[in-house]
């Protein structure tokens, strides 16, 4: 295809920079040209060419169609073909995009707004910092703990614990007192004992102690474990729960003391 | 040291101690490269006096051990905020009483069930085809419907007819969605947002399985003002009232200094202190552009709020929502 120029002239009939197609190179000259959706017929003769400002003449062609055209053709009656053709070329395509100009104006109008670069730059830049200050991994997480802790989920999940962590500090407060106390009275029966033990039975209570003191430890370490079983399953961390019932293990120890006291105690009454 | 404008340019870096004079101003020079150098020997000393500082009141702080004064706290945007004055306040009567006679009351008092409409504009391309399809999934009780030239006006009063209670539009700019406009259907409130950072499900990296049909959690975050609030009872009325907590899904809309964060995470409780999140689902970012009274109108709506960047974009601490 060749490649060819467009002519700049607002009276050019083709668009094209040829030579029959010039308004400036042909003295006689036809255009078809439209203003605010009417179509005007303008046409340029030799005869005026001397005085420019009469030299195009316009004509207003009929809003319809077939008779614009007639008048067309009745306007250009003796004019070279070429002329004819195109005006008539040209006054089809305005006709046509008038048409759909009036279409579209009907339809939802797409409104182009345009983005200010400095703006988007900013806006993306502020999104960016707004996205590390939110931290939404940990608020996230955080949300999901408080909600589990206010039992929105009921007993879905098997972490009841503040209703354990309560009754296991309370059962921690209860022995707690109750061993103080008995470590009180066993620490002087102990000092009692300990004595007459020592001068009589020594042997024989010492063994007796070990094996119960095996026994007892044994009976410990199992009460222990079980007790680390239940602390497992429910994942508490605090060491008071088990201190608690480990401590009532103490007591058995001395009470263990206490009967060796008995026959001392006989053999007192004796 | 040195005093005045004499320059060593291109010399070694100065020494230890320069003195300026008090009147001395580095930007009085005339000759740049003479400028440039005594700036930088400034900055160097300013850096050092900053570091001396330091050194001082740390040590300081050590000293009086137990003592010492609570460290400062460091200032943020969120702490320096400007005080809003239209922030709820949780115990406010005339807020209660606003939000128990507004146009999501009736969802809020479970007499209605969110059903939305997802739709985009016209000639969607692939990417928000599959956003919109993604999006679905995530919202319970959605459906996407392909708008092939119908104009929203005609289509909002067929989706009243039909029960939809929400209506999503996507709007798409270069083969990426760009713009969400949510409204509230019976003459409910329209919001138009800006969205950006918009992740599909495959780009997200994380090897998680697709979100289920249960009925997912909703988190609000930092929705403080009314129009705020206002925002994020929006938001969950899209979801239905009643979370299936059997599926362990949340969506979560976090607003911080008035971008909207959404995220769709699968949740998953390890101990009672420590839970684990998998992120499924689509994830973007929202800001707000304005809001509507009515449903959409673009010629003839009564706005409520619309964001005017001359007016509010002013103060960096200032935020809206």
């Amino acid at each position: 295809t060749k490649t060819q120029n467009f002519c700049r002239n607002e009276y050019n009939l083709t668009g094209l920079c040829n030579r029959s197609s010039c308004p400036l190179a042909n003295s006689q000259y036809a255009t078809i040209r439209e203003e605010k959706g009417r179509c005007y017929l303008y046409m340029k003769t030799i005869e005026r060419a001397a005085f420019p400002r009469r030299l195009w003449e316009r004509v207003l062609l009929h809003k319809n169609y077939e008779k614009a055209l007639e008048q067309i053709d009745e306007n250009l009656i003796y004019w070279p073909r070429f002329i004819r053709h195109k005006c008539k070329q040209r006054f089809t395509k305005i006709t046509q995009y008038l048409i759909r100009i009036r279409k579209l104006t009907l339809k939802r109008q797409r409104k182009l707004v345009p983005l200010r670069r400095k703006i988007e730059r900013r806006e993306r830049r502020r999104e960016e910092k707004a996205l590390i200050a939110a931290q939404l991994d940990n608020a996230i997480e955080k949300e999901l703990l408080e909600r589990l802790k206010q039992d929105t989920y009921g007993d879905i999940y098997n972490f009841p614990i503040h209703a354990f962590d309560k009754a296991l500090q309370q059962q921690g407060a209860e022995s707690e007192s109750e061993s103080d106390a008995e470590r009180e009275e066993e620490e002087d029966e102990d000092v009692d004992t300990r004595e007459f033990v020592e001068a009589e039975d020594s042997e024989l209570s010492d063994f007796e102690d070990m094996d119960k003191l095996e026994t007892s430890s044994e009976e410990e370490q199992e009460e222990e474990e079980e007790v680390e079983k239940k602390a497992s399953h429910s994942k508490s961390k605090g060491k008071m729960p088990l201190k608690g019932p480990a401590r009532r293990k103490r007591p058995y120890i001395e009470i263990e003391y206490e009967e060796e006291t008995e026959p001392t105690t006989k053999t007192k009454a004796a | 040291g040195d005093g005045g404008g004499v320059a060593e340019p291109g010399g070694p870096l100065a020494p230890q101690r320069v003195l300026f004079p008090p009147t001395f101003s580095v930007s009085e020079i005339k000759n740049k490269q003479r400028r440039h150098f005594m700036f930088l020997r400034w900055k160097q000393q300013q850096r050092k006096e900053k570091l001396a500082a330091k050194k001082k009141r740390r040590k300081e702080r050590e000293a009086l051990g137990d003592k010492a004064p609570p460290k400062a706290i460091p200032k943020t945007i969120e702490n320096q905020r400007v005080y809003d004055e239209t922030t709820v306040d949780p115990n406010d009567e005339e807020v209660a009483f606003d939000e128990a006679t507004d146009e999501f009351a009736p969802y809020f008092n479970r007499q209605t069930v969110p059903k939305i409409l997802i739709t985009t504009s016209d000639r969607p391309r692939g990417r928000t085809v599959r956003f919109c399809e993604q999006l679905a999934t995530v919202i319970p009780n959605s459906h996407v419907y392909y708008r092939r030239g119908l104009a929203l006006k005609r289509i909002i009063p067929q989706c009243i007819a039909r029960d939809f209670t929400d209506l999503i539009v996507i709007n798409e700019d270069r083969k990426i969605p760009n713009g969400l406009v949510l409204s509230h259907l019976p003459d409910g409130p329209t919001a138009h947002f800006r969205m950006s950072s918009v992740c599909l499900r495959k780009e997200i990296k994380r090897k998680g399985k697709e979100p289920t049909e249960h009925v997912p959690e909703v988190i609000l975050n930092n929705f403080t003002t009314r129009l705020g609030h206002s925002i994020g009872r929006m938001f969950a009325s899209l979801f239905p009232h009643d979370p299936q907590f059997i599926g362990r899904q949340v969506a979560t809309f976090h607003n911080q200094r008035d971008y909207i964060f959404f995220r769709f995470h699968r949740y998953i409780f390890k101990s009672e202190k420590k839970v684990g999140i998998q992120e499924l689902g689509p994830r973007f970012t929202l800001k707000l552009r304005s809001l509507q009274k009515g449903t959409f109108d673009s010629k003839f709506g009564e706005y409520e709020w619309i964001h005017k960047r001359r007016e509010m974009d002013t103060s960096r601490r200032k935020f809206h929502l």
